[in-house]
């Protein structure tokens, strides 16, 4: 880019001008069109969550501000529902469930498939790409039968993350898949061999600490996705944030713990997200 | 030729030390056994279960009922708002990754609309319905819009806040591998900036952006909690519908509905995303 920029300006002051001219208006207009649209879409993106916001601080009457609705999610009670908070306890479980049973599963296989069974690879892909061809609510149709069976066992929720972890599959396999690649795996994983080291060791200790980072995105990803999920906790009628605040919307519309505990996921997911925005930029300043 | 040869003999310690040795594909058994039970056997389900009575006897002439006019609408509702909220969301999101893409490639604004992009994109549950709600429906603080609760116009706007967030984060990357040197080439080559998108800038993007909206599509046709919170009384998706077929037993006779239904939107799914990852691969020649 330097080089060709220093080509096109070196030949004569005479004709230096004129495109330096045209660079600058196109400049002056390329910052005014950004400004406009960050501007309307920011507008766009940032008004309704103010106006969750707004409705969260509503008082008992109309046009005054408390903060009854954000001290409520801990004790909020709905009519015919669970209380809020053990909804809320039961996600987060999930959420470190499912990351956890994500890791387990994924992690090892994803690099012993990288070492070892090579030809395995495209069909790894294809079956972690899968789940986004699969929509959840197609899933859920012939998930019923089986979680029928897992019920003999167990009723609880936290059941749930059997298929979380399969929800999850495209976007872990996706940020894992570019951790290794950009690592020599084979390599590293040969002078672990030749000093002795277990498989287990190569995996854990040495090819599973150089891809911290891809391990991160892909727990922070996987967290999120719980999180918001929806779809298949309420067809399968079990019991999670998202379908309690759904219920509770059905029984008491407008309820500002609504829009408080909805506001409060959504900025726990962006804080996860800007995490992970952030360690990727401090690892690429280190490297 | 020397780091094969220290594997071997690395190698070869371990593997006499094992009593029994197992063929390296069976470490990969519990994965493919994990996804075998929670993604093929439920897919299996929906589909032997689509062609089959509910009193368990083959009918592959369930198939037929798709074309029935009910199914049928429950489709066409389907794409359209699939169509039109992909379309609206690819051209806005491109026009904002295009707008990121111009700035500071490791500044704050491009970190902060990425990292919100991320968050938004998953964004699609029921919290958003209530997000617009009190933004322009019923209740809203800012307008009361008449529109809101219409098909497909007011769930296109709510739908409109996950696509084109993530139409940028998909598109980004192919408007960063557009190359500098290209754009000045064409000019020194006294290209208008019309000409240069024309004939550089565009067909470059083209397979990027049709790939953007193609996944946005099916995007918008998966899509179930958003559509759910907002509107649960009138039926006009397919998700809508295999909700209601799972909950209650009214519907077509002699078929599994809720099976069918998802049958044929995994089908849609599976078409749209095939050609997404064609497009992908095409627009990844010049954008590396």
């Amino acid at each position: 880019m330097a080089a060709v920029t220093a080509l096109s300006e070196a030949p004569g002051a005479e004709s230096a001008g004129r495109p330096r001219g045209m660079q600058a208006r196109r400049r002056r207009r390329l910052n005014l069109f950004r400004y406009v649209v960050f501007t309307v879409f920011g507008l766009f993106f940032l008004v309704p969550l103010l106006a969750m916001a707004r409705f969260s601080l509503e008082g008992a009457t109309l046009g005054t501000w408390s903060l009854t609705a954000w001290k409520q999610i801990a004790s909020y009670q709905g009519t015919g529902v669970p209380p809020l908070i053990s909804s809320i306890e039961i996600t987060l479980e999930l959420a470190v469930i499912t990351c956890a049973v994500m890791l387990v599963l994924l992690v090892p296989t994803m690099i012993w498939v990288r070492l070892r069974v090579r030809w395995l690879a495209r069909t790894m892909e294809f079956l972690c790409l899968l789940p986004l061809t699969i929509p959840a609510i197609a899933l859920v149709v012939g998930l019923g039968q089986i979680y029928n069976k897992l019920q003999h066992f167990s009723l609880s929720a936290l059941m749930l993350f059997w298929v979380y972890v399969i929800l999850a599959l495209p976007y872990a396999y996706q940020a894992l898949s570019a951790g290794l690649s950009a690592i020599d795996v084979e390599t590293l994983s040969e002078a672990a061999r030749s000093l002795g080291a277990s498989w287990f060791t190569v995996m854990m200790r040495v090819i599973a600490p150089n891809m911290r980072q891809a391990i991160l995105n892909a727990l922070l990803l996987t967290a999120s996705l719980v999180l918001g999920e929806f779809t298949i906790a309420f067809l399968l009628l079990y019991n999670n944030l998202q379908v309690e605040l759904y219920s509770i919307s059905r029984n008491t519309p407008n309820a500002g713990v609504l829009f408080s505990t909805s506001l409060a996921a959504l900025l726990l997911t962006f804080v996860l997200l800007l995490i992970l925005s952030y360690a990727g930029r401090r690892r690429r300043g280190r490297g | 030729m020397a780091v094969a040869a220290t594997t071997e003999t690395g190698a070869r310690p371990a593997r006499a030390g094992r009593r029994l040795s197992a063929p390296a594909w069976v470490g990969t058994v519990p994965f493919l056994g994990y996804v075998a039970i929670f993604l093929l056997w439920p897919t299996g389900i929906v589909v032997v279960d689509a062609l089959k009575n509910p009193n368990g006897a083959w009918a592959f002439s369930n198939i037929t009922e798709l074309g029935n006019p009910l199914v049928r609408g429950y489709f066409i509702g389907s794409f359209k708002l699939a169509l039109i909220s992909s379309l609206l969301g690819a051209v806005f999101g491109a026009i904002l990754a295009y707008a990121v893409a111009s700035g500071d490639p490791d500044g704050t604004v491009r970190r902060l609309y990425l990292a919100v992009s991320g968050v938004l994109a998953q964004f699609g549950g029921v919290t958003l319905a209530f997000a617009f709600l009190v933004v322009i429906g019923p209740v809203g603080l800012l307008f009361h819009a008449s529109w809101f609760y219409s098909f497909p116009w007011g769930i296109t706007v709510i739908y409109a806040y996950f696509q084109i967030p993530l139409m940028v984060l998909v598109f980004l990357p192919a408007i960063d591998g557009l190359k500098v040197q290209w754009r000045e080439a064409s000019e020194n080559l006294g290209a208008s900036a019309w000409q240069y998108w024309r004939h550089v800038g565009g067909p470059l993007l083209a397979p990027a952006f049709l790939g953007g909206t193609l996944l946005l599509f099916a995007n918008a046709l998966s899509a179930f909690a958003t559509i759910w919170a907002w509107e649960n009384q009138i039926a006009y998706i397919v998700p809508q519908q295999i909700s209601i077929a799972l909950s209650s037993e009214v519907g077509l006779s002699n078929v599994n509905v809720a099976d069918l239904l998802a049958l044929g939107m995994v089908i849609m799914v599976a078409i749209v995303m095939t050609g997404y990852a064609l497009l992908l691969r095409r627009a990844a020649r010049w954008l590396r």
